[in-house]
């Protein structure tokens, strides 16, 4: 048999660079702990520059200590991208990201208990012209549910080196780096018959990608065979469109087809599954294994009519309860070591601006960022686990129904619901959710929910508001209750009408895989959840520790004479000046310019604000103990001797932190995973619109209610 | 009959699939094609979506997708 054209030419790498493997998969497939086994502790994880897509770019060495570059995909089901993710997956692949070169060699990773569908991809793969390493991942779990694999029959049919494996214990390592070290691999020898009725169109769009598009010829031909697969050719062409040539032969064909009815699209991805479905039928044996596996079973409870909603709402709690008890130790901890930091240099370096500018500015400004770790942390050691088991699509599965109701679907809950603790690895968190607009609004949305930094804003309102403790501790749980309730409700009202108005789209689906519950694999979680913890303290610290400074600045200067008391300090300071140029915007709220100041410090970060009316009001403030405080802010007054923490103005101000953007770092995170700051600022002026808005009927409403 | 329709434990085998639309293209291509054969798994305790086995693997889709999938009950 003579070989199709597409796959007679090899390209050879020049043996004098390193050899670039791509490693693509499906999702859940192993891929992760198949690139970590690989390549261990040798990694470089980025970005694409332009997309919020992580890069993974890691070092192997062969058998001979010769390195080979792996560079580990994001995780896709088909070429015919649909994702971010899945779009930089074909891009690598398909020689157009000019920042990563077009791999030499490709690493397929199939999961050896679903291989019809992972086989889908790979079939794509094999177009593209460059050797083919198959791994078969999860022998083990196959072989354990009966599946007997002929891997010499796979080999042949493919004629690509098939290597078993089961990359959680190492086992076939060897054996791939062995493969992937030969000089000689071979090309896929596989030769499939496009259908009749699209031939002519795939050779027509393939000659006009090469001479027209300047696409090779190999690669031209996956091209054409893309653009035949989806009816979007805009999507298919990313970020570099079609020749007016090739548009005009796609529109042609497709003109032809719709006329005779030929449901070209359809044709192509079934005639590769007739071809998968042959080899499959020849390759598989399947067992004797009857009766409902495990994951069947735990999915029979966890999805349960009841006991779904019983397992969502402990595993929901216990994740709470360790954010907010368990996190407390360490975050006493480096409370203490950057108190004990900031004495430290005090005590060690000359009075003046310079030791201010590093105690009060970078120490206090940054270690008011890292005190968050732990609890972001936590929270990533949780999601992990959660990803890891396989839980998490269950939480989506049982919570798109209620998602779908603001037109969301149920992937958008975990984020939000992290976004509780911190709103910064909630936005991250969104990755998985494939609809670019779905993303979009569960961002712009995330910092509605009450995060754990507004927590401190609110005991202080709470204790301003009920001065005495005759007060039941209940009514200070609900108030704490309703500012929650609150921020929920805004969340999924916004959801609803950016779903509506600016980001209106088609109906979410809801097409996820549901994989087999699988034990968590402790190690790749901690290594998730440090990548993301750096992440966090590199990016957020960054613009932290900027904005600290130019914070610290502004309540600094213009430098008040020798022995003025810090809180005319702060009142003639441009902090001060510019909460006197807001007071009449605030006024209509019943805040005074000296609330102001607390409102545009605590633009960095909330619980600054705490910290802030410690030093207007004079008083001694932190966390644990808001009793001097709490005096002090009872006894301030307006000019006319009003008193200024009427309990309505506290409730007010409560209202505004619930919907206010008061939050640096999430901004940056904001800009970033979005990629323009056209967001994060209409996200603050959306949240801080609003918080003004409902700020003022609160408190309006209230006067004339006679509050 | 719909496969939004299917009871659950049932098997089907998909008849008539729509051509068009970005969700039907990737329920293709996950491998739900014209004479795949289908078992409903279950339903989300609120009612949507549903949960069925194609080609060995467990699948999700909400039921407006669902109700576009034409099956014939299997024996």
């Amino acid at each position: 048999m003579a070989l199709p054209a597409h796959i007679s030419a090899s390209p050879v790498a020049a043996p004098s660079r390193t050899l670039v493997y791509a490693l693509v998969g499906n999702p859940n497939c192993g891929k992760s702990t198949l690139f970590n086994a690989l390549t261990g502790l040798k990694q470089k994880v980025g970005n694409y520059p332009g997309v919020t897509v992580e890069k993974k770019v890691g070092t192997a060495y062969s058998q001979h200590g010769q390195p080979i570059t792996v560079v580990d995909l994001p995780g896709a089901y088909s070429l015919a991208a649909r994702s971010p993710d899945e779009a930089v997956t074909r891009d690598v692949l398909l020689g157009r990201r000019a920042d990563t070169p077009q791999p030499d060699r490709i690493l397929c990773i199939v999961d050896a208990t679903n291989l019809e569908r992972n086989l889908y991809l790979v079939h794509q793969i094999l177009d593209l012209g460059r050797p083919v390493i198959l791994v078969l991942n999860m022998m083990d779990v196959a072989a354990a549910s009966g599946l007997t694999i002929r891997l010499a029959r796979l080999e042949h049919e493919l004629g690509i080196p098939v290597i078993a494996c089961e990359a959680v214990n190492g086992k076939g390592i060897i054996d791939l780096k062995l493969a992937m070290s030969r000089a000689d691999l071979p090309l896929s020898r596989h030769a499939w018959d496009i259908p009749a009725a699209i031939a002519p169109a795939v050779a027509e769009l393939q000659a006009s990608l090469t001479s027209s598009d300047g696409k090779a010829p190999l690669i031209a031909r996956a091209e054409a065979l893309l653009l035949l697969t989806d009816q979007d050719s805009v999507r298919v062409a990313g970020s570099r469109p079609l020749s007016a040539r090739t548009a005009e032969i796609l529109r042609s064909w497709q003109q032809r087809w719709a006329r005779d009815g030929t449901d070209w699209a359809g044709t192509l991805v079934s005639s590769r599954y007739d071809v998968i479905g042959r080899i499959s039928g020849d390759v598989l044996q399947a067992g004797t294994a009857t009766g409902a596996s495990i994951s069947d079973r735990i999915d029979g409870v966890v999805t349960h009519p009841v006991w779904g909603w019983v397992t969502l709402g402990a595993l929901m709690t216990a994740l709470f309860m360790s954010i907010f008890t368990l996190a407390e130790y360490p975050m006493n901890f480096i409370d203490s070591q950057v108190a004990a930091l900031g004495e430290w240099v005090k005590a060690s370096m000359p009075d003046g601006d310079l030791r201010d500018l590093i105690t009060d500015g970078a120490i206090g400004g940054v270690g008011g960022v890292v005190i968050f770790l732990p609890q972001i942390l936590i929270l990533f050691f949780f999601i992990g686990m959660l990803e890891s088991t396989g839980y998490m699509a269950r939480a989506a599965f049982i919570m798109d129904r209620l998602m779908g109701r603001v037109g969301l679907n149920g992937k958008s809950f975990i984020p939000l619901l992290s976004s509780f603790a911190c709103a910064i690895p909630g936005i991250m968190a969104t990755r998985t959710i494939e609809d670019h607009k779905d993303r979009l609004v569960t961002i712009l949305i995330a910092p509605l929910m009450s995060c754990s930094a507004r927590l401190p804003v609110y005991l202080l309102m709470i204790a301003a508001l009920v001065p005495d403790d005759r007060v039941p501790t209940m009514t200070k749980v609900g108030i704490m209750l309703l500012m929650y309730a609150l921020g929920t409700f805004g969340a999924f009202g916004f959801a609803w009408l950016f779903k509506r108005t600016l980001l209106k789209g088609e109906p979410p689906a809801m097409i996820m895989e549901l994989p087999p519950y699988r034990r968590p694999n402790l190690i790749e979680v901690a290594r998730h959840m440090l990548e993301r913890a750096w992440l966090f303290l590199r990016r957020a610290g960054t613009v932290i520790l900027g904005i600290s400074i130019v914070l610290w600045f502004l309540s600094a200067y213009p430098k008040a004479p020798d022995g003025t008391p810090p809180s005319q300090q702060v009142a003639q300071s441009f902090a001060g000046q510019a909460g006197r140029a807001i007071e009449p915007l605030i006024r209509p709220l019943g805040f005074d310019w000296q609330i102001g100041i607390g409102l545009i410090t605590s633009f960095a970060a909330r619980e600054v604000f705490v910290s802030t009316m410690g030093v207007v009001f004079n008083a001694s403030a932190d966390d644990d103990d808001t009793e001097p405080l709490r005096k002090a802010l009872l006894d301030a007054k307006w000019p006319d001797g009003r008193p200024l923490f009427t309990p309505l103005v506290c409730f007010t101000l409560m209202i505004f932190y619930v919907f206010a953007m008061q939050c640096v770092s999430t901004l940056a995170v904001v800009r970033r995973e979005t990629n323009s700051w056209k967001w994060p600022l209409f996200q603050v002026g959306y949240l801080t619109g609003t918080a003004w808005l409902i700020s003022l009927l609160v408190y309006q409403g209230g006067r004339a209610l006679g509050f | 009959m719909k496969l939004s329709e299917l009871a659950t434990g049932a098997s089907a085998v998909v008849r008539d699939f729509p051509k068009t639309g970005t969700a039907f293209l990737r329920l293709r291509e996950m491998g739900l094609l014209n004479g795949t054969r289908v078992t409903l798994v279950r339903t989300a305790p609120l009612g949507d979506p549903i949960e069925i086995k194609v080609r060995g693997y467990h699948l999700t889709l909400r039921k407006s997708e669902a109700e576009h999938v034409v099956v014939e009950l299997a024996v």
